[in-house]
């Protein structure tokens, strides 16, 4: 005990180092490398840091530092794609856990399903951009088209694979239905449930920068077209490293609320890590 | 209590047809621990799941307190299952699993606390309720399975083959444990094994089946103590020509399944041959020739 208490703060540099040495080798490399080129499409790391403090931190106290720009762009498009995510996602896990439990539904539905799995989002985004015009509809239609199918089949697939055991023991005890979908099915099905919720999240981001590229008036894909336009690279590599930190953030806040919600499912099988 | 009248079943239909069992009757008494006994796969665990509901019968009658079970699940009735492992819910705790079946009973939340309190103190694990099931031993695990059918206070307690995947000391210790809240709670149960010593060390009453399709070829009374010990009953006379008895029936109905055996002299020399082997404690008449 008092081992691992001495070795926990040099273990846990070890562990930093090791996972961030070659990350922060890229970026001196990069550095370096951009600086000695002096290419404008290719602006220095330190220069893109600087353009994303003056872009959106550099605004009053009272707004938390965040600038107009950022308190206008990056918060819709957050909100974008968390509703799109949680409405597909609720969709996805609601019909998974109906078509799972019901083979003879799931055989009326499976070829809709195959195909709708097989278009990407993206070729719906001319139908959207007709049916809603510009603006937040477009990019929450797309978003939640796209997501809905990661979480479709892998809510099926848990639901299915409730164990027959399980399935017997409920009986046997008469469990009401309600209770056996909420309380079985659902719990049973949720280390797959979060396996498509993680694809569709990182999706999510994808499909919110795509539509609000073409369909939108504000958010961060919008203001890659306005850099665009103004051939403003180190704006463009701003926005690009803005992708890179949401995106790891919401994966990282994911992860460990999975970790939180399947707890139990780590411990009862713990050599599926 | 329980009554089974003529229960035929068989899976499948036309050539691939196979009869599980065929024409089953028995009863079961308020109070009685009721074992069947058979070799692996002779039918004996259908006929726990026809009388749980679980499964419809082809043929026959099933009623629990004079109300039919024909595929339904009959209130008032719990089924511990063979396999802990997969009959507990691993994001349940220990307490949890326990309640989960009186969650839905015209309880209050006060007596449903307490129901699952004095189950899991009858069975031992007193300290175990806020534990999953994957932090407790196998033996832990198969308590709980046995608490949750306790807590239900039910009818009738099924129990499919339940000490079958523990070791053999947790076998004793929760044949012991099973023997005492049976007693205390006044339990009617039917247990199912293929181990002909746990058949007669539990039961108030031996029913035995032969191989595929199950028949009853035997109801024999056990007429051991009600307060029974590891050691010496299992030693006793009695315990020990019971375990003969049974082990012959069992050989002597498989036998003349098999091979058609019918001359009664035949039969009797198989008989007295298997009685001497029966005396060394061994389940090998089980595995069959």
């Amino acid at each position: 005990m008092t081992q691992t208490q001495t070795e926990l703060p040099a273990r846990m540099v070890i562990g930093f180092l090791q996972r961030w040495t070659v990350f922060i080798a890229c970026v001196i490399v990069w550095q370096v490398v951009t600086g000695l080129v002096q290419d404008p499409y290719f602006p220095t790391p330190v220069a893109i840091v600087e353009t994303m403090y003056d872009l959106w931190f550099s605004g009053p106290a009272s707004h938390l530092f965040l600038t107009d720009l950022a308190v206008d762009n990056i918060l819709p498009s957050l909100g974008r794609l968390l509703s799109g995510w949680a409405v597909g996602g609720v969709l996805g896990i609601g019909f998974g856990i109906a078509f799972g439990r019901s083979r003879v539904a799931l055989d009326y539905v499976e070829p809709l399903i195959s195909f709708g799995r097989a278009l990407p989002a993206v070729a719906l985004l001319p139908v959207f951009l007709v049916l809603f015009k510009l603006g937040t509809p477009v990019q929450l239609a797309t978003i939640v088209f796209g997501v809905v199918w990661p979480v479709l089949l892998n809510t099926i697939h848990g639901a299915q694979s409730v164990d027959q055991v399980q399935v017997e023991t409920a009986r046997a005890f008469g469990l009401p239905r309600m209770r056996w979908i909420f309380g079985i099915v659902l719990p049973a099905a949720l280390p797959k449930i979060f396996s498509g919720l993680r694809i569709s999240l990182s999706l999510s981001l994808v499909l919110m920068v795509i539509s609000e590229l073409v369909g939108a008036t504000d958010g961060i894909g919008y203001q890659f077209q306005v850099a665009m336009q103004g051939f403003d690279l180190t704006i463009i590599w701003a926005w690009i490293v803005l992708l890179g930190i949401l995106g790891n953030l919401l994966n990282w806040i994911f992860l460990g609320f999975e970790r939180w919600v399947l707890a139990w499912h780590r411990g009862a099988r713990p050599d599926e890590e | 209590m329980l009554d089974v009248t003529n229960l035929r079943h068989t899976f499948g239909s036309g050539a691939s047809a196979h009869t599980a069992i065929d024409g089953v009757s028995f009863r079961v008494e308020r109070g009685e621990l009721v074992c069947i006994v058979g070799p692996s796969g002779c039918g004996k665990s259908t006929l726990l799941r026809a009388v749980a509901g679980l499964i419809t019968p082809t043929e026959g009658e099933i009623s629990l307190h004079g109300q039919r079970v024909l595929g339904t699940v009959p209130d008032d009735l719990a089924v511990v299952f063979q396999d802990y492992s997969r009959s507990l819910y691993p994001w349940l705790t220990a307490g949890g699993n326990v309640e989960l079946p009186l969650r839905h009973r015209p309880l209050s939340s006060a007596q449903r606390r307490e129901r699952v309190r004095d189950a899991l103190s009858a069975v031992g694990l007193d300290g175990a309720a806020k534990r999953h099931p994957w932090q407790l031993s196998g033996g832990m695990q198969q308590r709980v399975a046995i608490a949750r059918a306790l807590a239900c206070r039910p009818l009738l307690l099924l129990m499919d083959e339940p000490f079958a995947s523990v070791d053999a000391q947790t076998r004793f210790e929760l044949e012991d444990l099973l023997l005492e809240v049976c007693r205390e709670h006044e339990s009617t149960v039917l247990l199912v094994t293929h181990d002909i010593d746990e058949s007669v060390y539990l039961g108030d009453r031996v029913l035995v089946l032969t191989s595929s399709p199950a028949t009853l070829v035997a109801d024999l009374p056990v007429g051991l103590p009600a307060r029974r010990h590891q050691i010496t009953t299992r030693a006793s006379e009695e315990f020990v020509s019971l375990r003969a008895e049974v082990a012959r029936v069992l050989q002597a109905g498989g036998h003349a399944d098999r091979s058609g055996v019918t001359d009664p002299e035949v039969a009797q020399r198989w008989l007295r041959s298997e009685a001497q082997e029966a005396a060394a404690p061994t389940n090998r008449y089980l595995r069959g020739p």
